[in-house]
């Protein structure tokens, strides 16, 4: 992040290399049940990133203890598939991998009711499958869709959206070129019902004001994507009634 | 439980939607109050039952209660007690003082092994989810003969329909004996044509993705 100034972002009209708006995001969309094995799951296509996540549980702890005698405990495994880049990325657990599942996780218990299912635990697989940018957030939001298939007790569908800074200027949802080459970096895990923020990390400096438009720019892409979600859910129920 | 399809109630929700004012209204599953106002925690159909205003999931997996009617595979033997698999997220705990036989301490073993399956009872749940089960009851026994499918738990009440109507249908239709129970497992026994029959329609059903769409099949299936 930074140290390429001069790599070129914006385009001479203003707009961005893949000819999107300083706010508008990538193309999104939302299948959920897309696994028969899992209790639940959903598969999210964020620009270039597949995300695919499935649920199974609420189970009993294993080991013991792991257990938390008042409420679950949510174990998330994050990887990215060895294909899902240019590179071949070499198979397993990694540091980023082990952070972003653990973000993810504490992301995950802000929203979950857990305190409903003392002593067990709710199991999310999230599979990269094709990344650009942004792979963290797309899990978020897959995740987010499978709890809801698994019929998992939450606050609020939270939803994973970025935005960032290049050349100086505040935009929505980076991609590929520009997270490599731009100044900052704000993934954000939005509830957009109650307007609160379950995880938030920067990459990167922002000034207080430009920090402002960016949360703004999160926030609208987070309630649009909360539709597709929310449409998503209910299409699979009237795929099954139809 | 209902799938939540009829009266003028039925409502598709997602968890953290505004169900509308609390006032006069009282929350049930699925639901929580915060400033005046009802919100769903979980994606399934809004329902007004008496006042109480509740989420039926479209799928969740089995959570036990007190009262429940189970088949129980044993996965841990100990000197008094059995551990059973009750397809649940917590397993069942069978004491030997509630074995419909006298056990000997440390003669458990003999009477279940690993594996066996049992018709079983919850006698009780308690707060940390501790699930107590009760092989003293009428028709609680060990399994000895038949088969097991697993079904989805949340269409056991779909299954079975209305005063065991549909249960009822299935059995003359495919003349076979059949028990549904409440952790979505169903133990049916006949012979080699009646138990092909069960588990044909069973495997049918099993795709479905909601009540309405079970009970449609079951109708076209067995009338």
């Amino acid at each position: 992040m930074g140290g390429y100034g001069d790599v070129q972002l914006l385009r001479e009209d203003g707009k961005r290399l893949d000819g999107r708006a300083l706010d508008e995001m990538r193309p999104v969309s939302i299948e959920v049940g897309v696994l028969p094995a899992a209790q639940g799951s959903a598969m999210v296509t964020h620009g270039l990133n597949v995300a695919v996540a499935a649920v199974y549980g609420p189970m009993e702890a294993h080991p013991r203890k792991i257990q938390r005698q008042d409420r679950a405990v949510i174990d998330v495994r994050y990887n990215m598939a060895p294909f899902s880049t240019s590179d071949r990325i070499r198979p397993g657990f990694n540091r980023r991998s082990q952070e972003i599942s653990k973000v993810t996780a504490e992301a995950l218990e802000s929203v979950v009711l857990v305190e409903l299912y003392p002593r067990s635990k709710i199991r999310v697989e999230i599979e990269i499958l094709a990344a650009e940018a942004g792979t963290r957030c797309a899990g978020i939001t897959a995740a987010t869709a499978a709890l809801a298939d698994a019929g998992i007790p939450m606050r609020d569908l939270m939803i994973g959206v970025a935005s960032g800074k290049i050349e100086n200027i505040v935009v929505l949802d980076l991609d590929k070129a520009e997270d490599n080459y731009g100044q900052a970096d704000l993934p954000a895990g939005i509830l957009p019902n109650t307007g609160e923020i379950a995880f938030l990390q920067m990459d990167g400096d922002l000034s207080p004001d430009e920090f402002n438009l960016a949360m703004e720019y999160n926030f609208k892409a987070a309630r649009e994507i909360h539709d597709i979600m929310v449409n998503a859910l209910k299409q699979k129920q009237q795929r099954g009634e139809a | 439980m209902s799938n939540g399809q009829s009266g003028a109630e039925q409502r598709l929700v997602t968890p953290g939607e505004a169900l509308g004012s609390s006032s006069g209204l009282r929350n049930g599953s699925g639901v929580v109050e915060r400033n005046g106002k009802f919100f769903s925690t979980k994606f399934g159909y809004m329902k007004n039952v008496n006042s109480t205003i509740s989420v039926v999931p479209t799928h969740s997996s089995y959570m036990p209660q007190s009262g429940d009617f189970v088949i129980g595979y044993i996965v841990e033997v100990r000197s008094n007690l059995w551990f059973l698999h009750i397809n649940g997220p917590f397993q069942g705990l069978l004491p030997m003082s509630l074995a419909p036989w006298k056990v000997e301490f440390g003669e458990s073993r003999k009477h279940l092994d690993i594996g066996d399956a049992v018709f079983a009872r919850v006698q009780e749940v308690d707060e940390s989810h501790n699930v107590v089960l009760t092989m003293k009851g009428v028709g609680l026994r060990k399994i000895a003969e038949g088969a097991v499918e697993a079904f989805p738990s949340h269409l056991i009440e779909i299954f079975l329909g209305k005063q065991n109507a549909n249960l009822q249908k299935m059995r003359e239709h495919t003349n076979a004996r059949i028990i549904a129970t409440d952790n979505g497992q169903i133990w049916f026994d006949g012979d080699v044509q009646a138990m092909r029959n069960v588990r044909d329609l069973l495997m049918q059903f099993k795709g479905c993705l909601n009540g309405s769409e079970l009970q449609s099949m079951i109708d076209n299936a067995l009338n």
